[in-house]
């Protein structure tokens, strides 16, 4: 590793899904952070620096005083589905800039059951908005996968084999909330909500915690012979011209997007490129988001999905395995949580500890990608 | 006299009789926005006029609502019927609209023309909205 490069020295995290009702987010943070310690080797007096996300269930640095009052920096992120990433992209900048050493990077939300809602007000819209019955985010992405799906030629069904390929590696991970495959022409036939997109093409709001701690790359020499490195981590809003959650007009040729503009610095900054990942997890708040972001983050031509799914390219056994654990759709997102649960499962699949569902060979290179309201992206390569 | 609803908000009505969408142009790049905003979101200038929108487009993408929606969202009191959303090209700008279709004719492409819709808001008070409806012949 060179000078000013960034360890993944330990993963926690608690099972995502539902919780008992006592059981609050910031509890579920504090675990995830023990977890990630012992499995660094680490205590928590080892750690001089903590960043923390969450969106609907508290401040993050209230967890010191659980896990000890030691007066470190923390720094508390709140970017929704990318807050985790985020929260690494912090974390990791903290080190390279000499600031710390050894830094827990912590993710958790406890969601209320149901769609998440939201406040025309928040997103900078008139009442209007809402009362004429647009402020509903499953509008956007059955939009956005119809769109896109016509665009490119893609015949729906291409969103059941998504969804299946999700259910069939939940029903392999343990820790996964949902465990039930279904077969691709269930999930077509089943209770629409916004077409095209079925019931079993939507993640659901969800509850859990996922931490990660980091240090530089001399200190994890210290702590292993062969840690895996986070080679770069980058986050991006987006530019004029994308195609976003609660927007009421869009630009003609509209075609821009966070997700490019992250992936491709994030490439650029690890000195790698789309065709050497070996295991990816990509952002999947619905089948259509898969299928979306397998293009934009570059691991495949658009239109060229249809191939690779026919092909069984996606699966753990395929030769681009994406989403291993599940991803949302099997584990359901508490939103400040996801990022770092992809972390989590790129560290296990590199490591080689993934259970039934590690994938075959030596995987050197995993990819993250993280996408959310209102237009952010933030990727990850982590190597070994 | 037809009904004295009042519009859903003059930023987004710019008239009712014929019903146009208001909208802003900026005067240095170009850019149209839907409904009318006072800076341009492209090159950051405060230079954005006011403009009556074109009432005919072609649908660009488009999904059905089959729950009722959260608040401020009243359902008719008649009870919540699943509707029809999508964003209709007008050319300069693509806009998020209710659509009154049935959804099974609905493909991208498809010529659609301003309606007004009748919303309800606080207390079940009507006002107009708008939606985009096929363009059944005729012209603009
Ligand atoms: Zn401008």
């Amino acid at each position: 590793m060179n000078h000013g490069a960034v360890a993944i020295a330990g993963i926690g995290m608690t099972p995502f899904g539902r919780h008992s009702p006592d059981y609050s987010g910031r509890d579920m943070g504090v675990d995830a952070a023990r977890a990630a310690l012992a499995d660094a080797g680490l205590s928590w007096q080892d750690i001089d620096y903590a960043v923390g996300g969450s969106n609907v269930s508290g401040k993050p640095d209230t967890t010191v005083s659980s896990l000890g009052l030691t007066g470190i920096p923390f720094v508390n992120v709140r970017n929704g589905c990318a807050t985790g990433t985020v929260a690494l992209t912090t974390a990791a900048q903290a080190i390279r800039s000499g600031e710390a050493e050894t830094v827990l990077v912590l993710g958790f939300d406890k969601h209320p059951r149901g769609a998440f809602g939201a406040r025309p007000a928040d997103y900078g819209h008139g009442d209007w908005y809402g009362q004429s019955g647009l402020m509903v985010t499953t509008q956007f992405f059955a939009m956005k996968a119809r769109r896109y799906l016509d665009a490119h030629g893609l015949p729906d069904e291409v969103l059941g084999e998504v969804a299946a390929k999700a259910f069939r590696c939940g029903a392999a991970n343990p820790d996964a909330w949902r465990r039930t495959e279904f077969t691709p022409d269930e999930i077509m036939a089943a209770r629409v909500i916004n077409p095209p997109l079925t019931q079993y093409m939507l993640c659901s709001p969800a509850e859990g915690a996922a931490a990660v701690v980091l240090t530089s790359a001399d200190r994890a020499a210290d702590l292993t012979d062969r840690p895996v490195t986070l080679a770069a981590a980058t986050m991006r809003t987006r530019r004029f011209g994308s195609f976003e959650v609660f927007a009421s007009w869009l630009p003609p040729g509209a075609d821009a997007s966070p997700t490019v503009d992250a992936a491709r610095a994030t490439f650029a900054k690890a000195g790698v490129t789309p065709r050497d990942v070996d295991v990816a997890q990509l952002q999947d708040t619905d089948a259509g988001a898969e299928i979306i972001h397998m293009a934009e983050t570059g691991l495949c031509e658009h239109g060229q999905q249809r191939e690779l799914l026919d092909a069984g390219a996606t699966s753990p056994e395929g030769t681009l395995p994406i989403n291993t654990d599940g991803g949302c759709l099997a584990n359901g997102e508490p939103v400040g949580a996801s990022g770092l649960r992809q972390v989590h499962e790129v560290v296990r699949q590199l490591r080689g500890t993934a259970g039934t569902r590690q994938i075959a060979g030596e995987p050197r290179v995993g990819f993250t990608h993280v996408y959310g309201a209102p237009g952010i992206a933030a990727c990850t390569i982590i190597t070994r | 006299m037809s009904s004295p609803a009042p519009p859903i908000d003059a930023n987004v009505i710019a008239s009712l009789d014929p019903i146009r969408l208001a909208g802003a142009r900026c005067a240095e790049c170009g850019t149209t926005t839907f409904p009318a905003q006072a800076d341009c979101p492209r090159c950051a200038r405060r230079t954005m006029n006011r403009i009556e929108l074109p009432a005919e487009g072609v649908l660009w993408t488009w999904t059905t609502q089959t729950f009722q929606p959260k608040a401020p969202y009243a359902a008719p009191s008649t009870g919540f019927e699943p509707f029809p959303v999508g964003y209709v090209d007008l050319g300069d700008v693509i806009v998020e609209a209710r659509l009154e279709a049935d959804p099974e004719a609905l493909r991208v492409g498809t010529r659609m023309r301003l309606v007004p819709l009748t919303l309800l808001v606080d207390g079940g008070q009507p006002v107009i909205g708008y939606a985009f409806a096929p363009a059944t012949g005729g012209s603009a």
